[in-house]
C-alpha cells in the first residue's frame, strides 16, 4: 500500500500537525519509503495467531477505588503557557 | 591528586566509604570535567551544578555519619527523558519548551534515595526516537571515539628541536585521530558520552528499540536493557509504552550491575511494573558459566555485515567456550520481521502518547485563530521531523480501515518473535550472544541515512527483537575495529534473568578488556 499527498495531508489533520504543501511532498515520499519496509510483514502467515495485548504475562495490577493522591491544582497548571485561577487558558472553542 | 573523574562506580564507592575522598570532592572534578568537555562534545544539555554540590554535601554528612547509601556521593548523568523535580525535563524537544516537572520519577527517586548525585540532564534523540541524538532539538552529541589511522613517519636523521629532540632518523608507524565527528548513537547518545568521556560515572537511559544498547556498543561502554516491567516507567517521558524500558549506562559491568540495583524496583504507580524482588546483580559476576548453553542465532548473519563483525562475534563464542560454555546454533525464524512490526507498534503508540503536546498543559504554544489551528500551528513548530514522520506513521496504520492491515498484523507477528525465543529457552538455551549493532559508530550527517530513514532504522536490527519480547539484553564492549573504533556484542536473556547476563558479560569483559577513548577534546 502507498499513500498520496492527498492522504498524507488528511493524516496530518488527523495528528494535529500543520504540513505545508512542500512539506506533505516530502513525507509522502517517506511515508510510502517506511510503508514499503512494513510490506515484508503480510508474507507472514499468522493464522491461528492472537495479537500480543501483554509482553510479561501478567495479570493487570488493580488498585483501591478510593483517593490517594489530589488538591495539586497549582502543581497541575503550574507549566501550562496560559492560566487563570488554576484554570488552563485556551482560544474560544464555543461562540 | 589523581584525576577522580577516572574512577569507576565500585572504586569510588570504596574510596568513600574509605574517606580516601568525599562526594564534594569527586563531584567538583566531574562538574569541571563537563565546563571543559562540554561545548566540544554537546553531552549535556542542562548541568545542575547548585543542586550537584547540595547534594554531595548531604552525602558527606551520611557518609562521615557511616549511614552512606548504596550510591552515596556517586555523581551521575540523567538522560532528560525522566522527569526530574524542578529541573529541565524536556525529551530533548523544542516542544517542551521550559518545562519543568512538579515530580520526580521513580527511578530518579530511588537513585537519589540510595545517595547519588545528579550532575544534570543528557543530551538524546527527541522523544528517544533515532539512532545517531541528530534529532535532538539541542544539536547532535559527538562521539568521544574518532576513527584513526596508520600512517608511516619518517623520521628526520637529526633535529634539534625546541627541547632538545634527537633522532636517529628511518620511519616509523604511527596512529593518528581522524578529524570526522562520529556519533555516538541514540537515542541515548548524551548519556553514552558522557560516561565514556568521562563527564559522569554513570547514567540513566532508556531503550525502546536500542536506545541503550547501541550508543553503549558505539562508545565502548556497558548498557543493559532490563526485562520490561523491572523498571518503572513513571515519570519518564512515554514514546512507546508496551516497549520503553529504562536502564544503565556504564564504564563497566560492575558498574552496570550496582546501577540496575538502584533503578528497579516494584512500583505501584506503574501497572506494568512487576511484582518481584530486585536480586543483588553485583553477586552475579564471577561466577563461573561452565556447563551454560549459550545460543548463536544463524537469522543474526546478514548480507552486508562487516567482517570485523563476524570475527567479533566469533572471538566472543571462543571466549565464552574456553570458559566453559556450550556453544549451540540455534534458530530464530521471525528474526527479520521484529525491525518492520516495530516500526508500525512504535509509531502507533508514538501517535497516542505524544497527543498530549497540544500547547494547552505545558510546553510550546503557538497561537492560532481558533483552537485546532493553535494545536496544529504549536505540533508543526515544536516536533521536529523524525517525531512528525512517527506520528504520521502511527496515525496513518491506526486509522480507519487500516487499523487490521497493519496494527493487528504487527502485534500478531510480535508474539511469533516471542515465541521464538520461548522456544529455544525451553530447549535449555540459558543466554543468546549476538552482535550488538550492525556496524560501529558512523559519521555525523551521513548522507546515505538522511535520504533514507530505513537505512537508519537498520541500525536497530540486532537490539529491536529483545524490545518486541520484553526481554532483558546487554550491550558489552567487545573490541576495536581496524580502524580503532568499539564493538560491542549483545547477550539475550530470559525473562528476569539479568544476573545471568551480567554473569555472562563479566567473561567477555575480562577476556576484551575495557575500552576508552583518547582524549582530543
Amino acid at each position: 500500500m502507498s499513500v498520496d499527498v492527498k492522504t498524507v495531508k488528511r493524516v496530518a489533520r488527523l495528528a494535529r500537525i500543520a504540513v505545508s504543501e512542500e512539506d506533505a511532498e516530502r513525507m509522502t515520499g517517506e511515508l510510502n519509503t517506511i510503508l514499503g519496509f512494513v510490506e515484508q510483514l503480510n508474507e507472514v502467515d499468522v493464522s491461528g495467531v492472537e495479537p500480543m495485548t501483554s509482553v510479561t504475562p501478567m495479570e493487570m495490577k488493580k488498585r483501591q477505588d478510593i483517593v490517594t493522591d489530589g488538591n495539586k491544582a497549582a502543581d497541575i497548571v503550574a507549566n501550562a503557557p496560559a492560566t487563570e485561577e488554576n484554570f488552563f487558558l485556551v482560544p474560544k472553542v464555543v461562540e | 591528586m589523581s584525576d577522580l573523574t577516572r574512577l569507576t562506580i565500585s572504586q569510588a564507592r570504596a574510596k568513600l566509604r574509605a574517606k580516601e575522598i568525599t562526594a564534594t570532592e569527586i563531584t567538583e572534578a566531574y562538574l569541571q570535567a563537563i565546563d571543559r568537555a562540554n561545548p566540544a562534545l554537546n553531552a549535556y544539555v542542562a548541568v545542575t551544578g547548585d543542586k550537584a554540590r547540595d547534594m554531595a554535601k548531604s552525602s558527606d554528612a551520611r557518609l562521615v555519619k557511616g549511614e552512606g547509601g548504596a550510591l552515596e556521593g556517586i555523581p551521575l548523568g540523567i538522560k532528560d527523558l525522566f522527569g526530574t523535580e524542578g529541573v529541565h525535563t524536556q525529551a530533548c524537544s523544542h516542544v517542551l519548551d521550559g518545562f519543568k516537572p512538579r515530580y520526580e520519577s521513580t527511578v530518579t527517586s530511588n537513585l537519589w534515595a540510595d545517595g547519588a548525585v545528579m550532575l544534570g540532564k543528557l543530551n538524546m534523540d527527541e522523544f528517544a526516537m533515532g539512532s545517531s541524538n541528530e534529532t535532538s532539538y539541542y544539536g547532535p552529541v559527538i562521539n568521544p571515539w574518532r576513527r584513526s589511522r596508520l600512517d608511516t613517519v619518517v623520521m628526520p636523521t637529526t633535529h634539534q628541536g625546541d627541547g632538545g629532540f634527537v633522532s636517529a632518523g628511518g620511519s616509523k608507524t604511527q596512529r593518528s585521530l581522524d578529524n570526522a565527528q562520529l556519533v555516538p548513537g541514540g537515542s541515548s547518545g548524551g548519556s553514552a558520552t558522557a560516561v565514556s568521556a568521562f563527564l559522569c560515572a554513570g547514567a540513566t537511559a532508556t531503550d525502546t528499540g536500542g536506545s541503550i544498547r547501541q550508543p553503549a556498543a558505539f562508545t565502548g561502554t556497558v548498557g543493559i536493557k532490563p526485562t520490561y516491567g523491572r523498571c518503572s516507567r513513571w515519570g519518564i517521558v512515554a514514546f512507546a509504552s508496551s516497549l520503553d524500558q529504562a536502564g544503565p549506562i556504564a564504564r563497566d559491568v560492575r558498574d552496570a550491575a550496582i546501577l540496575l540495583k538502584s533503578m528497579a524496583s516494584v512500583d505501584p504507580k506503574d501497572t506494568t511494573s512487576v511484582d518481584r524482588p530486585v536480586p543483588d546483580y553485583e553477586a552475579a559476576i564471577g561466577k563461573p558459566i561452565k556447563g551454560m548453553k549459550v545460543g548463536i542465532p544463524k537469522e543474526y548473519r546478514v548480507d552486508g555485515m562487516p567482517e570485523e563483525i563476524e570475527a567479533l562475534w566469533q572471538k566472543g563464542i571462543a571466549w565464552l567456550k574456553d570458559a566453559g560454555a556450550e556453544i549451540v546454533d540455534i534458530s530464530l525464524p521471525h528474526t527479520k520481521y521484529a525491525l518492520p512490526a516495530y516500526y508500525i507498534v512504535a509509531p502507533a503508540e508514538a501517535s497516542s502518547n505524544l497527543a498530549r503536546y497540544d500547547g494547552v498543559r505545558y510546553g510550546l504554544r503557538v497561537p492560532g485563530k481558533d483552537i485546532v489551528e493553535m494545536y496544529e500551528k504549536t505540533r508543526a513548530a515544536g516536533f521536529g521531523r523524525e517525531v512528525k514522520r512517527r506520528i504520521m506513521i502511527g496515525t496513518y496504520v491506526l486509522s480507519a480501515g487500516y487499523y487490521d492491515a497493519y496494527y493487528l498484523q504487527a502485534q500478531k507477528v510480535r508474539n511469533l518473535i516471542k515465541r521464538d525465543f520461548e522456544n529455544v529457552f525451553a530447549a535449555g538455551v540459558d543466554v543468546i550472544l549476538t552482535p550488538a549493532t550492525p556496524s560501529a559508530a558512523f559519521g555525523i550527517a551521513d548522507e546515505d541515512m538522511a535520504a533514507d530513514p530505513v537505512k537508519m532504522y537498520l541500525n536497530d536490527i540486532f537490539t529491536v527483537t529483545v524490545n518486541m519480547a520484553g526481554l532483558p539484553g546487554i550491550a558489552v564492549p567487545a573490541g576495536l575495529d581496524p580502524k580503532g573504533l568499539p564493538l560491542g556484542l549483545q547477550l539475550i536473556g530470559r525473562p528476569f534473568e539479568e544476573e545471568t547476563l551480567f554473569q555472562t558479560a563479566a567473561v567477555i569483559e575480562q577476556a576484551a578488556g575495557t575500552f576508552q577513548p583518547e582524549k582530543w577534546w
